[in-house]
């Protein structure tokens, strides 16, 4: 079966510099892949390369098989959905319309129903009507989730879509997008928070310096030689009674 | 949909008004006569002078405050305004050309000048728009082409071998719709109408594009095409508005921030409220240059700025509260 995701020795020159170098990677239907790496490592870079929103130097994106060089704008949101890093709302929407968004074909009456069943999701109901400017960093990020989840694409890309959460509301994204891939969707996701990583990623890829220096599953890539490399962490996994543990210390 | 049909009732009544009162006062036999003898002097003064007056300025009016509407949602910035982009500099400029080479004499060769103007800068900003997609670089732009269109302007004053040609560009940029025919406002439907569809058009894409340009770009929605259209859209309603009245002022800015609110911030929604509202306050702002007991009539950029600069502090402060958080 073709992958939903496929990086195929992609490199990213910005202003000169390669920020992103060979990466190669793969995300099927019904997994989570993780992306980790210290920041500036170009994993936001390689998801941009990925989706055709910056120029490869080499190598091939493709979706569902197809490079997504060659994908036009409709055929490329049809196969993936994205949550950018950057969490800014120009205007003072209130969160449904926000959520509709990731439905903008839709007749408006079948959009808002569907944003209501993604502001459901993230646990935003309440909030449906209050207006983004007016919600904490946090409330606003949900609700920019909810728009990832109303697109339906069959690949789901969310760049540090955690960042900023308390507790709960980081275990809720991870358990959403672990409900997406149990439904036979496709899910790349970046994260900073190593143990959320290790209990919600079926796959990890660590990235350092722009390129991948390992691959597999949380307990084969975060062993305590790649925490050294890539995190300059001292450290391993503890298996733990709610799941796996990673301890580290800096060197 | 009740907000637009109220504002509409607004916009009807602002006109009546502004065609039943000027410089003249007509006594209530007059405007007997104006209705039931549309030839005769009281109906020569309301239908052939006041009406179509009131019209200009509400056509200008309404292409101001749409295409301030597109350029705040596509720049996602609430200084934007129809100006912004160098577009009215550039239109300026040609009306100024055609003033200082002495083609005022050959009616239409001023307006066919500004919207020259407009276009040329158009066909720029487009080309831009289309390579830039981060909206602080078109920005940065549109401030560059704005201050080579008014350090050309300067350049024709300063080679203009009459002071006459001079003043009269000033008198033509300060703005006015004084004298303007019904057919001045069936010409100026040429560049609005295809303005209005395009702004139309795009408005859709001003709404994902307040995600950022990024979801914008994997939304599914043809971006690349509406941003095009949504810059040529607002390029056609300016250049349109300077060729019909010369440049005017916060009419593009105020409008979009005074209907916001109503839309709860919606930057498609925004749009044809925003073009009634800029009517509304362009059909204001012609009644009171000329009321206005002054010895020579007010020019409409003046009251414009006069009333619309205060009045835009106090709306920037109230909204303030909204963006600080």
């Amino acid at each position: 079966m073709t992958a939903a995701l496929e990086l195929d020795g992609v490199s990213v020159d910005i202003a000169g510099r390669r920020v992103v170098d060979g990466v190669s990677l793969t995300v099927a239907a019904g997994e989570v892949v993780g992306v980790v790496g210290a920041n500036g490592c170009g994993k936001t870079t390689a998801i941009r390369g990925a989706l055709g929103l910056i120029r490869l130097q080499t190598g091939e994106a493709r979706l569902a098989g197809r490079p997504v060089s060659g994908l036009g704008e409709a055929d490329r949101a049809r196969l993936a959905g994205y949550l950018p890093q950057e969490r800014r709302v120009g205007w003072n929407l209130p969160a449904w319309r926000v959520a509709a968004l990731g439905a903008p074909h839709l007749p408006p009456a079948k959009a808002r129903a569907i944003a209501m069943d993604a502001l459901a999701e993230v646990d935003m109901t309440d909030l449906a009507e209050r207006g983004v400017f007016d919600m904490s960093g946090g409330e606003r990020a949900r609700v920019l989730l909810a728009r990832l989840l109303a697109t339906g694409a069959p690949l789901l890309i969310a760049d540090e879509p955690a960042a900023g959460l308390d507790p709960d509301a980081q275990l809720l994204v991870a358990d959403l997008l672990r409900a997406r891939a149990a439904r036979g969707g496709a899910v790349l996701v970046t994260l900073h928070d190593l143990t959320l990583a290790a209990r919600s990623c079926d796959r990890l890829v660590v990235m350092t310096k722009g390129g991948v220096v390992a691959t597999g599953t949380p307990r084969q890539t975060l062993s305590r030689e790649i925490l050294r490399e890539a995190f300059r962490l001292d450290g391993g996994l503890i298996e733990t009674q709610a799941g796996l543990v990673v301890a580290a210390h800096r060197q | 949909m009740r907000l637009i049909a109220f504002l509409i009732i607004f916009l009807i009544a602002a006109m009546a008004v502004s065609i039943a009162f000027g410089e003249t006062a007509l006594t209530a036999a007059q405007y007997h006569q104006a209705f039931t003898v549309p030839g005769s002097a009281p109906g020569e003064i309301l239908w052939s002078l006041r009406a179509p007056r009131a019209v200009a300025a509400a056509l200008v009016g309404a292409a101001l405050g749409l295409a301030g509407g597109v350029m705040q949602g596509l720049l996602r910035n609430p200084l934007a305004e129809p100006g912004v982009l160098g577009i009215s500099a550039m239109s300026a400029l040609g009306a100024a050309i055609a003033i200082a080479a002495g083609l005022a004499v050959s009616p239409g060769a001023i307006e066919i000048a500004a919207l020259g103007g407009a276009l040329g800068a158009g066909v720029l900003v487009v080309f831009l728009a289309a390579r830039l997609r981060e909206p602080p670089s078109l920005i940065l732009f549109g401030v560059a082409l704005s201050s080579l269109g008014g350090a050309l302007t300067a350049l024709v004053f300063n080679l203009s071998p009459s002071p006459i040609a001079t003043a009269e560009v000033l008198s033509w940029l300060m703005g006015s719709v004084a004298n303007r025919s019904w057919s001045d406002g069936l010409v100026a439907l040429i560049p609005i109408a295809p303005g209005v569809a395009l702004s139309a058009w795009s408005a859709r894409g001003l709404t994902m594009l307040s995600l950022g340009e990024d979801t914008a770009a994997l939304s599914g929605l043809p971006m690349a095409r509406l941003r095009i259209a949504a810059v040529a859209g607002a390029a056609l309603l300016t250049g349109a508005a300077v060729a019909m009245a010369g440049v005017i002022g916060f009419v593009g800015l105020a409008a979009p921030h005074l209907t916001r609110g109503a839309v709860s911030d919606d930057p498609a929604r925004t749009l044809t409220p925003s073009a009634i509202v800029g009517a509304i306050l362009l059909v204001g702002a012609d009644l009171a240059a000329r009321i206005i007991p002054t010895p020579e009539e007010l020019k409409l950029g003046v009251v414009t700025a006069l009333f619309g600069a205060p009045l835009f502090a106090l709306i920037a402060w109230r909204a303030s509260r909204s963006w600080r958080g």
